[in-house]
């Protein structure tokens, strides 16, 4: 209807505005994947016989796998042989030499999001100095956490240091086996974090800040493990708010959390990866899987997420309800733009008694893309008095896009309680017709409508991180959704 | 302050307006009544710029400006406020969120200091006594889950917070008891000033027991065919929108035989 449907769809197909570079690696082995190449990621990363092993029994299972069908997405074939499964951290020489050299629109959203500087400079992947400030900010961090006897570094760190946890842990929640992408990035996963908080300790700040600047050059097979022992509580928070400069095509990391007895974890992402031009083209393919184990009575685990990069998300943050008293939470926001697609939701095992779960996914479609909710909730047979509440919301701009939800429940024993709501609504003509009449320009009112939608995922956002999420979605529409 | 000459609007090919003409000084209420179907809430869309009607013929000057070339945000930034007949809901927006945007971007654009929370919250603290709204609605979802009787208030609210210079309320009496009605007509009668015009859109006269206008125009098929002062509305009501109909179709007869 009308020249205010053509306005928005005006503000839905600007571009995107971030630059992307795409500047070969010298430093790779040759591209393929073989036994060959997974000895050598192993060799080159100095690691002991049992991580070798694991990675062979798990190429190994990869062989005979193939790629799942069955999700909501659809992309050209992917070459497994084509790619390059380890290159040696960039050389800084390559990368621009100050931010002047970097792409001004690719700044601008930077300042929009109101990054220092210095982390700017990270993202867009500037040379600096070897003896950079965040090191030794790092080392402060770290040395603050180890006093509390914490230990946060990274996974190759972890593999060095203190094997026994990393052998203990590694694929207790995701097996080798588990799944076509999880697989592949068990043999040949290049780093990760690696997250220990003992018994009875409370981690005393966000995660974060380190995380920025540890994420760089991680690589598109990551690993993170978090463990938290009886007692103890984390704040997780992964990835970051600006476009990440990113050569890799196919992303596919694994996470697994482990809490233990009263033990709590909270993990938040925030990803902006590239989602590819308005035609569709490029774009990351970002395949995770990621999951969190309940282990311990009164265990708590939370997912919130906020996903608007990418061509293709394809994820389900889940948690195996183990413990009795466990809590499980899975809140999401997916944004889907142009030809991006996402099908994403949550898996809540109930496996314990007297365990609860609760789900709120909100996803936006515009453009052409393509937002499916997936979730399973799967009550099982000793899960005396399991309870589930599950909310998906789909919001529609303009006339192109689609939105699709599929919920799975299976439950085994009759004391479930499982609750499912579902709306899908469309960023009315009379909403923003509303908002314009009162002075507001049409942008701006349509970042309020989106923000107003996405509130109850927002407000489970760490405070500092809920006030870029809304920026980010923010420019998110500015310059691909509107 | 608003000149509207010969004005033709039309929605999906069918013409609504057909040739109204009508104009507004400063300080003025006029009141438009008129059968359904008459045209009467188009003219209130028209003029806050609603985009699915087109415009096929006539003017309007807005305090000398073509309002018809201005964006419904250019208009609501010079001055232009509606009241909207059906206020929408816009779920996990407060309310006072959107006020504040709104009363922010009319004073950036008049080259006005914006506003913060804490000034924003003094104003409003004062603006909602005009309407007696309970101050928990603030905080709420805009429109959300308000009563019928609550959303007309909210837009009175707007009103007074936002001093428009041109004021058009939509059918703001429909769906309101008695009290309710007092209170919106109060709060309305409170912003009447000098320098602000009101065009008061109602189907009924009861309405203009407490808003009383300076003038009362009877619209019929997207033209106004019969204008007049307070009495014309009191007249109306005795004798039914058939009478101003055929009244005005008498010459055309005449004309006829």
């Amino acid at each position: 209807m009308g020249s205010s449907s053509q306005q928005l769809d005006q503000i839905i197909s600007k571009e995107y505005e971030h630059g992307f570079y795409t500047e070969l690696e010298a430093d790779a082995i040759p591209h393929g994947l073989s036994e060959d190449v997974v000895r050598l990621i192993s060799k080159k990363k100095n690691e002991p016989d049992f991580m070798l092993q694991w990675r062979l029994k798990a190429y190994r299972h990869w062989l005979t796998m193939s790629e799942p069908k069955w999700a909501q997405v659809h992309h050209a074939p992917i070459d497994y042989q084509d790619m390059v499964y380890y290159s040696a951290p960039k050389s800084q020489k390559d990368g621009p030499k100050s931010l002047e050299e970097v792409d001004p629109e690719l700044l601008a959203t930077y300042t929009k999001l109101g990054i220092p500087l210095k982390e700017q400079e990270m993202l867009a992947g500037v040379a600096v100095d070897a003896v950079f400030d965040s090191v030794s900010v790092a080392t402060t961090f770290k040395g603050k956490l180890a006093e509390q006897g914490i230990i946060f570094c990274s996974f190759s760190e972890a593999v060095q240091e203190h094997p026994e946890l990393v052998k203990k842990y590694l694929g207790s929640v995701v097996p080798y086996t588990d799944n076509f992408f999880a697989t592949l990035n068990s043999a040949v996963f290049s780093d990760g974090s690696f997250c220990y908080i003992p018994k009875g300790v409370r981690c005393p700040m966000e995660l974060s800040t380190y995380f920025r600047i540890n994420a760089k050059n991680t690589g598109q097979f990551e690993r993170t493990l978090i463990v938290a022992e009886e007692g103890a509580y984390v704040s997780y928070l992964e990835g970051c708010t600006a476009p990440m400069r990113d050569e890799n095509q196919l992303h596919a990391a694994v996470v697994e959390l482990v809490a233990l007895d009263n033990a709590r974890i909270k993990y938040s992402t925030v990803q902006n990866w590239y989602p590819g031009d308005k035609d569709g083209k490029g774009g990351i393919y970002n395949f995770v899987t990621k999951r969190g184990d309940c282990r311990g009575k009164h265990s708590h685990i939370s997912w919130t997420q906020v996903e608007t990069g990418s061509a293709i998300t394809w994820k389900y943050p889940s948690v195996l309800l183990r413990g009795d008293y466990s809590v499980g939470e899975f809140y999401s926001v997916a944004l889907t733009n142009n030809y991006q697609q996402a099908d994403t939701g949550t898996k809540m095992i109930h496996l314990g008694r007297n365990t609860k779960s609760t789900i709120i996914s909100k996803g936006i479609s515009a453009g052409h893309g393509q937002n499916a909710y997936r979730g399973l909730v799967k009550v099982q047979k000793g899960a005396e008095n399991a309870r589930n509440y599950t909310q998906c919301d789909s919001l529609l701009m303009g006339d192109r896009c689609g939105a699709h939800t599929f919920p799975y429940i299976e439950a085994k024993n009759p004391t479930a309680k499982i609750e499912h709501e579902a709306t899908t609504s469309r960023i009315g003509e009379d909403q923003l017709f509303y908002c314009k009449q009162r002075g507001i320009s049409a942008e701006d009112a349509v970042s309020m409508i989106v923000n107003g939608f996405c509130k109850e995922v927002f407000k489970e956002l760490p405070m500092e991180f809920a006030v870029e999420a809304q920026k980010l979605l923010g420019v998110s529409l500015e310059g691909s959704v509107g | 302050m608003l000149s509207i000459k010969n004005l033709h609007a039309s929605i999906e090919g069918k013409e609504i307006l057909r040739g109204l003409s009508l104009e507004v000084k400063a300080g003025e209420v006029h009141a438009i009544m008129g059968p359904n179907g008459s045209g009467k809430s188009t003219l209130a869309q028209v003029l806050a710029g609603r985009e699915s009607y087109e415009i096929t013929g006539g003017e309007v000057n807005y305090r000398g400006h073509n309002l018809l070339e201005m964006a419904p945000e250019e208009r609501a930034r010079e001055g232009v406020f509606l009241a909207f007949q059906y206020p929408v809901e816009i779920p996990g927006v407060n309310n006072v969120y959107l006020l504040k945007a709104a009363l922010n971007a009319i004073r950036k654009h008049k080259g006005q200091v914006e506003l913060d929370a804490m000034e924003f919250l003094t104003l409003i603290k004062e603006k909602i006594k005009v309407v007696k709204m309970n101050e928990d609605l603030l905080y709420r979802a805009v429109n959300q889950g308000f009563s019928g009787g609550e959303k007309k208030r909210n837009e009175i609210l707007q009103m007074a917070v936002l001093e428009p210079a041109l004021a058009i309320l939509d059918e703001t009496d429909s769906g309101l008891d008695i009290d309710a009605l007092q209170i919106v007509a109060g709060g309305v009668n409170s912003l009447r000033s000098k320098e602000r015009a009101i065009i008061v859109v109602t189907h009924y006269q009861r309405l203009l027991d407490y808003i009383v206008p300076d003038f009362v125009h009877v619209l019929s098929k997207g033209r106004i065919v019969k204008s007049g002062g307070p009495e014309l509305a009191l007249e109306l009501e005795q004798k039914g929108y058939g009478w101003v109909e055929t009244e005005t179709r008498k010459p055309a007869e005449a004309l006829a035989k």
